[in-house]
């Protein structure tokens, strides 16, 4: 059965079909035939944000907190140039999501027309895969094929352009329709072979570590991965992607690993004998100096994406393979063998780590504010069913390293692009996606410049989350950074924030949210819980901290993480130096 | 350091060709050799590229080059396993004087003189990198006017095809 109808029905139609509910958006010139059906749409609910930027990261926090695919559209030209930090993001932390760009008329393509950009060239290297449609018949199959590629394998942004004149032809409209994806062929399923390989090494092992990356989490495989840690009785590292996915109350989770990594993490690491390495990609935050990375351990590699082994660590063990079904099958081989490591010896150092340098601050004599304490705070009063959003920065780390997580995903930050600006609108989508979730926005002052307009988009759709501005009136990492590696020569990294420009409460209240500040300590936890008894409005605190709080630990960048400090030239000794 | 041909097969579509080239830069390969064409099958173009690389980087590219919807096979040619050809077209100074000469090199490198004018003469010429290099070399003593090269082209010897697999997919989705 088919049909007629133009190519924008054909597109909310078909974006109907695939499950969208959400969509985040503005409208522009050559995007405007498709807002006209979907006006009338009664599945696809379209949240009109203030900025492009806004929209793709709400689609982002969208899609992390459902696990659905995040839809954001924007028109053509600068509407859909501004969705490229958003999509980059996306591509940099493997998250799925389909961003719908209106173009010009397909005669006018490549004539330099007004709001022209070649949107889908720009976007190559970061998008998993992206279409140009000038054939209205082409839409309902393409967006099928978009979504399927966004959300199968490891998961991605994917863009989808249509002509202006795409939209308004008249098509026959069909669904299901055919994909055509001849070259698309994921592998989920991991050889058997590594598999029994893996296993073995893991038997044989003195000091194995698992670590654990994103991956682990998009698989959904964090019930799987408790149960082996249980079951072999392995310590566990989360990165900054993984936060969540193994519970930090956990006596085997270890912390973080990276550049503002725990002691215990790092070390555990550093002085392992075999990575179980799942769902991960060896990133540079996390290694330090590769060659100096974990010296004496062998490498078992398990992702879905077979280019992302070996790339930048030699895998003994490569796998292929969703890291759930990788998980269950090395579950079944171990089982199977019987075996257990002992590593008694194992749990003595890295206790010793972990005791030795647990994570910590110095607070601040004049009784200003330190930033990890609003953190610990934070944990404590709003717990881990909540969800957190981080952007960019000292504020992120602090989030990463003083939130207790339980769950996975209730940490949706930007890790690999490091994107300012992250935060409010990933909080934003992630309340449209469960809305019955607590969502609490962790930002810098400085990221939080960069997207506030769309506190009058949470005002406006009824998207009540709760933003911790974590204000020390500067670029802190930048600061932090000058501070150690440019002499304390703060250039252009002042804010001023400090001098009420702009002043965030009066800023909070003219968008129709409440506003709220906390400077001293004593008024911490009475602010936090007067955000937690407003549910009807966004709630912005400007926790005002003290500007030179730093992120530690910290190995510096390019150096060895054996050069790990605990607190400015403090270095861990470890035992048994070899 | 070491030469690789490898043989891509791509679906015939727009902007194929940029995203693997793209790809390709994005590493800081340089391509030193790039032929794209028809295949058999209507749906499938086929390219075949010449790197000069380290084994593991490679690899690399390899994957990725994997990771592109649109690329349906890639295989590696080894030289000896496999038939590999250029084209070059050569304009050569030759008057009424030298010409007889220019084409006994012409006959002794089975090439082929496809335009005659009265100062100068065409010719074309296929074969490995090294004959035509070689070719290259004893023409220029003449005067060498213009000289367009193809990309390298090359297929695997023996009865067995890269594309059967790949149409079967095409086969399946269609």
């Amino acid at each position: 059965m088919t049909e007629q109808m133009t190519g924008a029905q054909a597109l909310v139609r078909a974006l109907e079909q695939v499950g969208v509910d959400t969509v985040f958006g503005i409208p522009g010139g050559a995007i405007l035939p498709a807002y006209d059906p979907l006006y009338d749409s009664a599945k696809v609910r379209h949240v009109l944000v203030r900025h492009e930027q806004g929209a793709g990261h709400a689609a982002q926090g969208y899609a992390q907190a459902t696990g659905k695919v995040g839809v954001c559209m924007a028109t053509s030209g600068p509407g859909a140039t501004n969705l490229v930090t958003p999509i980059s993001d996306a591509y940099m932390d493997s998250v799925p999501m389909v961003a719908i760009t209106g173009q010009v008329v397909s005669s006018s393509i490549g004539t330099d027309a007004f709001q022209e950009a070649d949107i889908s060239g720009i976007t190559m290297p970061i998008t998993k895969h992206n279409f140009l449609i000038t054939d209205p018949e082409d839409i309902p199959r393409t967006i099928m094929e978009a979504f399927h590629i966004a959300s199968t394998g490891r998961p991605g942004p994917v863009l989808v352009d249509i002509s202006k004149d795409a939209l308004t032809s008249t098509m026959n409209f069909q669904w299901p329709p055919v994909m055509q994806l001849p070259g698309y062929r994921p592998v989920t399923r991991p050889h058997s072979k590594q598999i029994r390989e893996a296993a073995k090494l893991i038997i044989e092992a003195k000091r194995p570590v698992l670590y654990v990356g994103g991956g682990v989490h998009r698989a959904g495989a964090s019930a799987e991965l408790l149960e082996f840690a249980e079951l072999m009785d392995i310590p566990v590292v989360t990165t900054l992607m993984a936060r969540g996915t193994f519970p930090d109350s956990h006596p085997q989770h270890m912390g973080m690993p990276g550049m503002h990594g725990s002691v215990s993490a790092v070390g555990a690491l550093q002085k392992s004998d075999l990575l179980i390495a799942l769902g991960v990609r060896f990133d540079d935050r996390v290694t330090g100096q590769l060659s100096t990375f974990a010296p004496h351990a062998k490498v078992i590699h398990a992702d879905i994406d077979p280019a992302e082994i070996s790339k930048n660590r030699y895998a003994d063990v490569p796998i292929v393979g969703d890291c759930k079904e990788v998980l269950t099958d090395l579950l079944t081989a171990v089982r199977g063998d019987g075996r257990k490591g002992d590593y008694t010896e194992w749990w003595k150092a890295l206790n010793a780590y972990k005791q030795t340098y647990p994570l910590g601050y110095d607070n601040f004599e004049d009784g200003s504010l330190a930033p990890q304490y609003v953190m610990e705070r934070l944990s404590e009063l709003v717990g881990p069913d909540a969800i957190y959003t981080a952007g960019v920065g000292q504020h992120q780390m602090w989030a990463a390293q003083f939130i207790g997580y339980e769950n996975p995903g209730t940490f949706i930050n930007s890790g690999g692009a490091g994107t300012m600006g992250f935060a409010l609108p990933a909080a934003m989508g992630a309340k449209m996606g469960r809305p019955d979730s607590v969502v609490w926005a962790i930002d810098g002052d400085g990221c939080f410049q960069m997207t506030n307009q769309e506190l009058a988009t949470c005002t406006i759709e009824g998207v009540p989350i709760k933003v911790a501005i974590i204000n020390n009136g500067n670029l802190g990492m930048i600061r932090q950074w000058q501070r150690l590696f440019y002499n304390e020569r703060f250039s252009n990294s002042d804010l001023q924030t400090a001098q009420r420009i702009p002043d965030f409460v009066k800023l909070a209240e003219a968008y129709g949210c409440v506003g709220l500040r906390c400077e001293r300590p004593e008024d911490v936890d009475a602010t936090i819980q007067k955000a937690m008894e407003i549910n009807d409005v966004p709630v912005v605190i400007d926790f005002v901290v003290h500007q030179d709080a730093m992120v530690w630990p910290m190995v510096a960048a390019g150096t060895s993480n054996d050069d790990i400090k605990f607190a400015r030239d403090m270095a861990p000794v470890w035992d048994g130096e070899d | 350091m070491s030469r690789h041909t490898l043989s891509v097969l791509v679906e015939n579509k727009p902007g194929v060709l940029a995203r693997v080239a793209s790809l390709f830069s994005r590493r800081g390969f340089n391509i030193d050799s790039l032929a794209v064409g028809p295949t058999e099958h209507e749906d499938i173009s086929r390219m075949t590229i010449v790197v000069s690389v380290a084994d593991l980087p490679l690899e690399q590219v390899t994957k990725q080059l994997n990771k592109l919807v649109n690329v349906l096979k890639i295989v590696e040619l080894d030289p000896v396993q496999s038939v590999q050809r250029e084209l070059t077209l050569i304009k050569v100074r030759a008057d009424a004087e030298n010409r007889s000469s220019v084409l006994e090199l012409v006959t002794l490198f089975r090439a082929r003189c496809v335009d005659v004018a009265s100062d100068a003469v065409t010719i074309e010429v296929t074969g490995t990198p090294d004959k035509l290099q070689a070719f290259i070399k004893v023409l220029e003593p003449y005067g060498i006017k213009e000289l367009v090269q193809s990309g390298m082209v090359a297929i695997g010897r023996g009865a067995r095809s890269i594309t059967d697999r790949s149409l079967r997919a095409l086969d399946r989705t269609a």
